[in-house]
């Protein structure tokens, strides 16, 4: 089982995700933004940072990297893909997800635990989880604060898309979304940091069952 | 202008100016002035502070690197070593708080990087006027927006650090940032210049105007024209810096380079004459070659601009084409524009011709000042207390409110929550903890550190108040379990050319050295800011102390909060508090006044020692300093981060307000369950130390004085520290 990880000029949660995969058992694999080459691999992660310092605005030039030509395809083609923060982020200007992520409505960074909870495990990133689990989550971010139009909205909660729900709202995200995945549910958005929350020794393995559910995810498929 | 207002406007003496005609044999042009203005100001050349830095000691057993190198190196086990130190950013961010202080984070993490480690931590200590004044709101709002919008982008965690409000900072901000990186110690490099005929190579952004002079502006005292060199001020850009940091450590895991120097303050001609001086050889820059943002600079202000981003690598001619390479694959501006040569110079060539040349020698060698100390006379007066004029508290719960809701004592959280301080995934112990605790990956090897100074005692006792911030520091680390290695500062003064200030900055040096002499931590790397004045107030003398320590096993440490019911409360030291320079005396009393509590570094050292071991055996996971607001607001602190509360009897014997909210110099409250005290009391042999309560419940309680409840002690500490507009309570000093 190999999972990429794209790394975009200015992705600084990289070597996060990078580490994260293998201690979920996963070869890790890097993705240079300047190839159009997923390198074969079964599964993409998006990490957080601010590629190409969230200039014009958070993930709008990264969606135009070249590895994210095949990236779409391998979206579109079923391949499971997670955005965590900024790679969520990418995801929405790359329309591979519904909506847009805005500034927190304190308008201050905020760097926290949230505690959320899990409505959807039926996604190659959650299927681990049971519904209604509640994790408690780092997040850290300045546009974290998602909105959809109203009729995006009313799909997204009748289609049963929502992935994670803040208990504790940090950012005014419209129905407390803090996760949300593509009608296919092969595509998933995060704004909480799983991979920061997958090793006992910094207080918390919450998080890790993301990374071993694409696994078990790819092992079943195969 | 005349060549006496040309060399006076560029900061130099009429002393000075004599010096360099004796040194040079003839008269410079004004290319040549600038190197030497640039390089021979306070804050390049440490005029009045390199006699006194001697003092400080700077070996141990695991000491790599001291003072002389872009920063100090310290072993922690299995290979791996710690490369640290704090610089100050204090004039940039007093007339343009957020890229000054984002700039100053910029320009620590690029000293780190250029020993050849990956920065994997940053700190912040930082003094702020009082939040009654719009104005320091609006420097204190924006330095801590600075430091996020640079530390966050640029994925180095911000994982603690300290920040104190008083009226002396007001108008001139203390902005000191500290980063510590991460290096096997066999890939250590120095910034030495080698190899004649090897070539230069910049790379990172390209060169503009900004920051022309801006070392020299820092060294000088701030007024009301300050606002006038906002242009002096640079402006960081931390995407380029992220890509700075990766581009360099390619270039260095590859092998491509001999040698690598950041560029701070003086830009190219800083870093050159520095690597030239140090590898005892010339080195020739291309100031045509370098490139530019705009169009039509000078040579003069190429080679002294501060651009922000940039590094400068010595290359051998045949590695030259694969470091292009790197640096393009990092979308990195990277150009050949010098060489080394024999000749000792630092010289500037303009095509083909010479702009200027100087020795480099005679760059790094500014003149020393060495000035007549005489003991200021405000000494005597504020160090008078009369404990009978101040009146006992009529209720003892207010005054803890007041306390734990006070700017210098409250919750920090508003500040730390806007600092990503967990990317990297190192960070073991979160910010609000007495120091940070981070891992090293893949070993059980871990490291701590913290930033402490209390400015208010060292204006009211320069020598005890400075020992005070090492002894302080060394407490914190030993709080978390982490052994105290050795210490970075960053000395924050007046101007050392009016007495009081000098006399404070000698002193604080002699209390400083005295302490780490005693507790055997020495000093590796530091940084000097003088002339911290605003028409003609000088600050609180503030030397910053940056200590990191070491763990074998990360695993064993400490935290403040209480964790369990029924645990014992046991306070660890020699419990002498007094009122002298407390914030209690200051909130409560509106003085700031009398004699701070003395550090006793030889039983405060036990008393860490002995915690730390408790510790690291894994009997003791509960551990808090005691420090501003004495021991009342520490229990208050313990019991609401963990949600416990706890009750607690004082000690017989003194006024209840010396005992509840005194402060002392070297005492630690524990909390441990019942079935270890005996464990406990093994490792505190030969250590004061007293029994003293127990946790649990939803209150906190001492001795009938104060009884108040874990929600109301909460409220009043977790205010957020961005929304106060009303002054508070009156009397901040």
């Amino acid at each position: 089982m190999r999972i990429g990880v794209t790394v975009f000029p200015g992705s600084n949660c990289d070597r996060d995700a990078l580490y994260a995969i293998e201690r979920a058992g996963a070869e890790p694999v890097e993705l240079w933004h300047a190839d159009a080459d997923l390198k074969g691999v079964d599964a993409v992660v998006v990490p957080g940072g601010f590629s190409y310092g969230d200039y014009l605005r958070p993930g709008a030039i990264a969606r135009f990297a070249k590895v994210m030509g095949p990236l779409e395809e391998f979206a579109k083609g079923g391949g499971p893909v997670l955005g965590v923060c900024n790679g969520f982020q990418v995801l929405t200007e790359a329309h591979l997800l519904p909506g847009a992520l805005l500034r927190n409505t304190s308008m201050r960074f905020v760097c926290t635990r949230v505690d959320v909870r899990v409505e959807n495990t039926r996604t190659p990133w959650t299927s681990l989880y049971e519904p209604g689990d509640e994790l408690t989550l780092p997040v850290a971010h300045n546009e974290g604060n998602y909105f959809a139009d109203e009729r995006t909205m009313a799909e997204l909660e009748d289609e049963g898309r929502v992935v994670l729900r803040y208990l504790d709202n940090p950012n005014g995200s419209v129905n407390d979304i803090a996760g949300l995945c593509n009608e296919g549910r092969n595509v998933v958005g995060l704004m909480p940091h799983p991979e920061r929350a997958s090793d006992p020794a910094l207080g918390s393995a919450e998080g890790l069952k993301v990374f071993e559910s694409v696994l078990r995810f790819a092992g079943a498929k195969v | 202008m005349n060549i006496q207002e040309t060399y006076s406007s560029l900061g130099l003496s009429d002393f000075e100016y004599d010096r360099i005609l004796e040194l040079m044999g003839r008269a410079p042009n004004f290319l040549e002035l600038s190197l030497l203005s640039v390089m021979w100001s306070e804050h390049c050349g440490y005029k009045n502070s390199r006699p006194l830095l001697g003092r400080f000691p700077n070996e141990g057993p695991r000491v790599l690197q001291g003072p002389g190198e872009n920063a100090g190196v310290v072993e922690v086990g299995d290979g791996w070593a710690l490369v640290f130190k704090m610089e100050s950013h204090n004039h940039p961010s007093a007339v343009e708080p957020y890229e000054g202080a984002a700039t100053g984070v910029g320009g620590i993490i690029r000293d780190v990087l250029a020993m050849g480690a990956r920065p994997v931590a940053l700190f912040n200590s930082l003094r702020f006027g009082p939040l009654d004044d719009e104005r320091n709101r609006y420097l204190f709002r924006e330095v801590v927006r600075g430091i996020g919008g640079y530390g966050n982008a640029i994925g180095v965690p911000t994982v603690g650090g300290e920040v104190e409000f008083a009226r002396a900072y007001s108008g001139n901000p203390l902005v000191n940032a500290m980063c510590v990186g991460l290096v096997r110690s066999e890939d250590l490099m120095r910034a030495r210049a080698v190899g004649e005929g090897n070539l230069v190579v910049l790379f990172g952004a390209k060169t503009g105007r900004d920051g022309i002079h801006g070392a020299t502006f820092a060294s000088d005292e701030l007024s009301e024209e300050s606002e006038e060199k906002r242009p002096n001020v640079q402006v960081g850009d931390p995407f380029a810096e992220k890509m700075l940091v990766e581009c360099s450590l390619r270039l260095l895991e590859e092998g491509l380079i001999v040698s690598l120097q950041d560029l701070g303050a003086a830009g190219i001609t800083s870093s050159a004459s520095e690597m030239a001086a140090k590898g005892g050889v010339g080195i020739e820059i291309d100031a045509e070659k370098v490139p530019l943002r705009e169009e039509g600079m000078e040579p003069w202000e190429i080679v002294i601009s501060e651009s922000q981003e940039r590094m400068l690598a010595i290359v051998e001619p045949e590695k030259v084409e694969e470091v292009l390479q790197v640096a393009e694959r990092y979308e990195l501006v990277a150009a050949v524009v010098g060489r080394v040569t024999g000749h000792g110079d630092m010289r500037v060539m303009n095509r083909g011709e010479v702009a200027g040349t100087v020795l480099a020698r005679h760059l790094a060698e500014a003149p020393v000042y060495e000035r007549e100390v005489r003991t200021p006379a405000y000494l005597e007066e504020v160090r008078k207390l009369d404990l009978e004029e101040l009146p006992a508290p009529q209720d003892y719960n207010s005054v803890l409110f007041s306390l734990l809701a006070h700017p210098n004592l409250c919750s920090r959280r508003p500040v730390y929550e806007q600092y990503d301080h967990q990317v990297g995934t190192d960070t073991v112990v979160l910010p609000g903890a007495d120091a940070a605790v981070m891992r090293v990956k893949g070993t059980t090897l871990g490291f701590a550190a913290t930033t402490d100074c209390k400015g208010r005692y060292c204006y009211l006792d320069p020598r005890g108040g400075a020992a005070a911030a090492v002894a302080e520091a060394y407490r914190n680390l030993s709080c978390v379990g982490a052994e105290p290695v050795a210490l970075t500062d960053c000395l924050n003064f007046g101007s050392p050319e009016k007495p009081d200030a000098y006399y404070q900055l000698v002193t604080c040096i002699e209390g400083m050295a005295e302490a780490c002499e005693a507790l055997g931590t020495p000093v590796v790397s530091g940084n000097v800011s003088l002339y911290n004045e605003t028409e003609g107030e000088a600050i609180y003398p503030t030397p910053t102390v940056g200590m990191v320590g070491v763990f074998e096993d990360v695993g064993r440490h400490a935290t403040s909060e209480i964790k369990r019911e029924g645990d014992a409360l046991v306070l660890v030291g020699d419990f002498r508090p007094v009122l002298g320079g407390s914030d209690y005396l200051e909130i409560v009393h509106g003085r700031v006044a009398g004699a701070p509590p003395a550090p006793d570094l030889a039983s405060g050292k036990a008393a860490s020692d002995a915690v730390r071991r408790a510790i690291a055996a894994g009997v003791v996971d509960t551990a808090h300093d005691l420090s501003g607001g004495g021991l009342a607001v520490a229990l208050a602190e313990m019991a609401v981060c963990g949600s416990i509360g706890a009750e607690a009897r004082l000690l017989p014997g003194g006024r209840q307000d010396v005992a509840l909210f005194g402060e002392v110099g070297g005492c630690i409250l524990v909390a441990v369950p019942e079935g270890r005290l005996g464990e406990l009391e093994e490792h505190l042999e030969g250590v004061h130390y007293s029994r003293i309560g127990g946790t649990g419940g939803g209150r906190l309680k001492i001795s009938g004085l104060i009884d108040a409840g874990l929600d109301e002690l909460g409220e009043a500490y977790e205010r957020d520290l961005f929304e106060r507009h009303a002054p508070e309570g009156g009397h901040l000093g």
